[in-house]
């Protein structure tokens, strides 16, 4: 099939570009002509939502982005964020949700493709991954084979690169049967006076495009990830991207090699509307203008139009701009990684984006306003209907022990050792905790001691009925994980996955969720340094729970002092640190009610950012003593699944004692906010501990001892004591039978 | 002594089999491209694991028909000993320098876990540090490592102890037959194994198991 340049432009045409008609004579305003075929596909790559940010922008503006530490801020490839040395720490995070569900294994394995490339684009070398996936409710017919096709595409791509998977969330809910959600993290380390970025520098100098040869997949790519789904979706599979690691990897060795020869000015990679969003970027950020010609562009199909080549998805290719008697060098560099490597154009100072194809010009276009004339809604908002809080004797009753080992044997909480075997988690060398903990940790190659740890989180059930707490508390359960290894957290990347955002009751859960982010970053210190939004994620009219993932990076100056969630010995004592006195009270929204009692009703549970900040700081601060020898945080299922998770991680049981008068459901089971439990190497009855509590309590740290470790059974309260193996049993099992069943 | 590391593009535990070598040789080990004409003077050549052009075609099969392997082949006939982890494994197997095959693991499925191994022969360059029968830990992560050999090539290097290292206590993790996880060749100074001792080799790693391999090799080659 060849498209012609000269195509007539109907409204249907602009229709099916995903351009509204006021969006269209906007166009028609800037240009004062009618745009040629090929100019309406560089339209509409710049202006739909994935690319222009055109529903969100004005809110993302609100979320707080500087800190002592931030070297670059959002609107870069990554953020980067300064971890002492001379080092620094490049990581964003990136969905890649239709895709996905189109094509599970190439929409993941290129969603994963994308991620790296943003991170060595920036000259850091990746370090560590992770991915936080939604499924549908695992009875739905789909799910099976999405969660097979997404964890084999993640690990497919990851594992060939050589990337270690430290992290990551699985979760399913119906509310994602028509649309499953795969984000992916990465992060990379580099010198901070060693940083690429993509703005053009100088008139009249090669811009130059490496990589893997353009073909026609992922055409329209980023419109299509811009919309929603219909029960047409299975022709939309055309669209998908098709990754291929194995060019990715010489493409990262590439770039690193290139970039120590100097002659790199500016580098972008060609991700969503490849050459178009690659180029207008370099270009606009400059100041200058650019000039391409596409008949030096490396194809691999035959006859590919002007329209195809600036929209193509094709993956692992990047654009350049190289001081030009450096080339010849630049060409050896790829030339020895056997990739292509063709000048395909300049920089200008005309302002212009013009592209020539075939000796004809194709498009002429103001290359400032490509990006900056693109629409900018401020979308109409509803405030979110918040449930009624439960009435304080609804607390549905069930024995303790048999609710336990049901909710360590769910869907929810059972163990994801089935995922991330699939994934390489200690390549590289530098994994100190792998997957199954609070957070991933990593040495940082290059130094003696400092190390870094990574976490991802959300949790969909508190942001749909609390979208301003459950902001909150992506951020505060993001950072608590930082902390329960002992790291200090730096700072945080967002992927905003909602529905459509023309809808009121969206764009209000939008709102309220960034607002939620922004007040906990900001009480935090966690600024958010580089993100990624997802909106149409609808099927048929029905939107997702709205899902605001937080990737946070936390810095450890002392790896060695890091700590991990498995109970270490016997006979230890077991604090929980943070929370209410009566130990548990809040049920709203919890695995508990959900999983065992079929129930979504209550409000989510608040957080109480400043008692967060004390908490977290003074749990970090006895870590880095040394006295702490296994710490984890609650979140799923409380106090109670928490403890079983530290007794399996260990192989070692305890016996907590219940308190009188309190309810024990509310106490193990509830899901209050800012705890943590901590095992101590100290004896329970020393003045080193006693010292602790006079800490604790003079800055108001509720931090009582409730038993201790030992034994085989894990004892909570008045309930049956469990035996560990039977809890593993059941963690462990649900994921494979499932996935064989 | 003098190691060398073959790298051809796609593999990528280059880096941690550098890091081990230098970390337990104390020297670091010459790198060699894979378009190089020859390898420098080494007492022990290895080929890390990885993904060589992308496991495509089948894993180890484009790396082995390389040039670069004529030269391995003439330094193994030669008597100098040769190490395959992994892809490593995969690529000795294609380029005949060992015998069997390696197929997809019996879950069809990447596998990264800790496995044990037992020592089935301490008498050679590459396994003296450890005693016959003893059991270690070590790290996987392969998709293909599944080994397989027809019923006379098995005999045969059961036969002649060329069995170095075998998956213990129940944690086969891909199928292998006997529960092979790593192979000699006639002369034992070729070694293929799946497992990745390079990433067991010090505290930071959770256990050093995986030492005393680069110990005596290296150790033995000095």
């Amino acid at each position: 099939m060849t498209l012609r340049n000269d195509i007539a432009i109907t409204p249907e045409l602009v229709a099916s570009h995903g351009l509204k008609p006021d969006e269209y004579q906007k166009i028609l305003d800037l240009i004062g002509r009618e745009p040629t075929y090929t100019e309406l596909g560089i339209f509409s790559a710049m202006w739909n939502e994935h690319c222009s940010y055109k529903s969100s922008k004005k809110w993302l503006r609100t979320l707080p982005t500087k800190g002592p530490r931030v070297i670059q801020g959002p609107g870069e490839n990554a953020g980067v964020v300064d971890i002492g040395d001379g080092q620094a720490v490049v990581f964003k995070m990136e969905s890649h949700n239709h895709p996905s569900y189109i094509e599970p294994y190439q929409g993941a394995a290129t969603g994963v493709g994308g991620i790296l490339r943003d991170v060595f684009t920036m000259g850091a070398r990746p370090v560590a991954a992770m991915n936080a996936l939604r499924f549908g409710a695992p009875e739905h017919e789909k799910t099976r084979h999405l969660v097979n096709g997404v964890v084999a595409g993640v690990g497919g791509y990851g594992n060939s690169f050589g990337v270690p998977t430290v992290g990551g969330e699985v979760e399913f809910d119906a509310r994602y049967n028509g649309n499953n959600l795969v984000n992916a993290f990465a992060a990379g380390l580099a010198d901070t006076d060693k940083i690429f970025y993509s703005e053009a520098k100088g008139v009249g100098l090669p811009v130059v495009y490496l990589g893997a040869k353009t073909g026609r997949d992922g055409v329209g790519g980023a419109t299509m990830a811009s919309a929603e789904f219909g029960d047409d979706i299975e022709e939309k599979r055309p669209t998908v991207q098709v990754g291929d690691p194995f060019t990715e990897k010489r493409l990262l060795e590439a770039c690193l090699e290139l970039m120590q020869t100097g002659a790199v000015i500016a580098i972008q990679d060609m991700g969503a509307a490849g050459l178009t969003c690659s180029a207008v970027e370099m270009g606009a950020k400059g100041d200058l203008g650019i000039e391409l010609d596409l008949d030096k562009v490396p194809v691999r199909e035959e006859r590919m139009t002007a329209y195809e080549m600036m929209l193509s998805e094709s993956q692992e290719r990047m654009l350049m701009v190289l001081h030009p008697e450096k080339e010849p060098e630049a060409r050896k560099v790829f030339e020895k990684w056997e990739l292509d490597f063709a000048t395909v154009g300049k920089t200008t100072d005309d302002l212009r984006f013009r592209v020539f194809w075939q000796g004809d010009e194709v498009a002429n276009l103001p290359i400032k306003d490509l990006g900056d004339a693109a629409p900018e809604y401020d979308r109409p908002w509803t405030e979110p209907k918040t449930p009624a809080a439960l009435a304080k004797d609804d607390v549905p009753q069930m024995d303790v022990a048999e609710a336990l080992l049901a909710l360590v044997g769910g869907h929810q909480c059972s163990s994801r050792r089935w995922v991330y075997e699939q994934y390489d988690t200690l390549i590289q060398g530098n994994s100190m905790q792998r997957p199954g903990g609070d957070a991933g940790v990593i040495r940082v190659e290059g130094h003696d001691t400092k190390g870094l740890a990574f976490s991802s989180d959300v949790n969909p059930r508190y942001c749909e009925a609390n979208p301003y707490e459950g902001g909150k508390q992506a951020v505060a359960e993001c950072w608590r994980n930082l902390t329960a290894t002992g790291a200090e957290p730096l700072a945080a990347t967002d992927n905003l996955n909602f529905g459509n955002p023309e809808r009121p009751e969206i764009m209000g859960q939008f709102v309220k969720a960034v607002l939620g982010i922004g007040e906990a970053c900001r009480v935090l210190e966690f600024p958010i340094v580089s993100g990624n939004v997802s909106l149409y994620n609808e099927t048929n009219g029905r939107g997702i729970l709205p899902t605001p993932t937080i990737g946070g990076v936390g810095l450890l100056p002392e790896w060695k002092q890091s700590v991990g969630i498995g109970f270490t010995a016997e006979n230890q004592p077991i604090l929980l640190i943070g929370g209410p006195s009566e130990r548990g009270t809040h049920l709203g929204q919890s695995v508990y009610l959900r999983d065992l009692f079929d129930r979504r009703d209550g409000d989510a549970p608040h957080v109480d950012l400043a008692a967060e900040k004390k908490t977290g700081d003074f749990v970090r601060k006895l870590i880095r003593s040394g006295v702490v020898s296994a710490c984890h945080d609650l979140s799923d299922g409380g106090l109670g699944v928490a403890l079983a998770e530290m007794a399996m991680a260990g192989g070692i049981g305890a016996t907590v004692t219940d308190v009188e008068g309190n309810d024990p459901i509310l106490t193990f089971f509830g899901e209050d906010q800012g705890r943590y439990l901590v095992t101590l190497n100290l004896d329970p009855q020393g003045p080193e501990i006693a010292a602790l509590w006079k800490e604790a309590e003079a800055l108001g740290i509720f931090a009582p001892w409730i038993g201790s470790t030992g034994g085989t059974t894990l004892t909570l309260g008045a309930a049956t004591a469990v035996p560990v193996a039977t809890l593993t049993g059941a963690h462990e099992s649900w994921f494979p039978s499932y996935m064989n069943g | 002594m003098k190691a060398a590391v073959i790298v051809f593009p796609g593999l990528n535990r280059d880096r941690d089999m550098i890091a081990a070598l230098t970390k337990i040789g104390g020297v670091k080990p010459s790198v060699v491209w894979h378009q190089d004409a020859d390898i420098p003077d080494a007492d022990l050549i290895v080929i890390p694991g990885g993904f060589s052009y992308g496991d495509y075609l089948r894993c180890g099969a484009i790396a082995a028909r390389s040039p670069i392997m004529d030269k391995v082949r003439e330094r193994a006939a030669k008597g100098t000993r040769v190490l395959g982890v992994c892809n490593g494994f995969q690529i000795l197997i294609e380029a005949g320098l060992l015998p069997g095959a390696l197929m997809r693991n019996t879950s069809l499925k990447f596998v990264c876990r800790e496995v044990k191994l037992e020592v089935t022969n301490a008498d050679t360059d590459f396994t003296r540090g450890y005693t016959k029968g003893q059991i270690i830990r070590c790290p996987v992560a392969h998709h293909d490592g599944n080994y397989f050999a027809d019923a006379e090539t098995l005999k045969q290097i059961e036969g002649e102890g060329r069995v170095a290292f075998r998956y213990a206590e129940g944690t086969n993790p891909n199928g292998s037959i006997n529960d092979i996880a790593g192979i000699l060749n006639a002369e034992k100074n070729v070694l293929g194994l799946m497992p990745h001792p390079e990433n067991l080799i010090e505290a930071a790693h959770g256990g050093d198991d995986g030492r005393a391999l680069f110990a005596t090799v290296l150790q033995q080659v000095a």
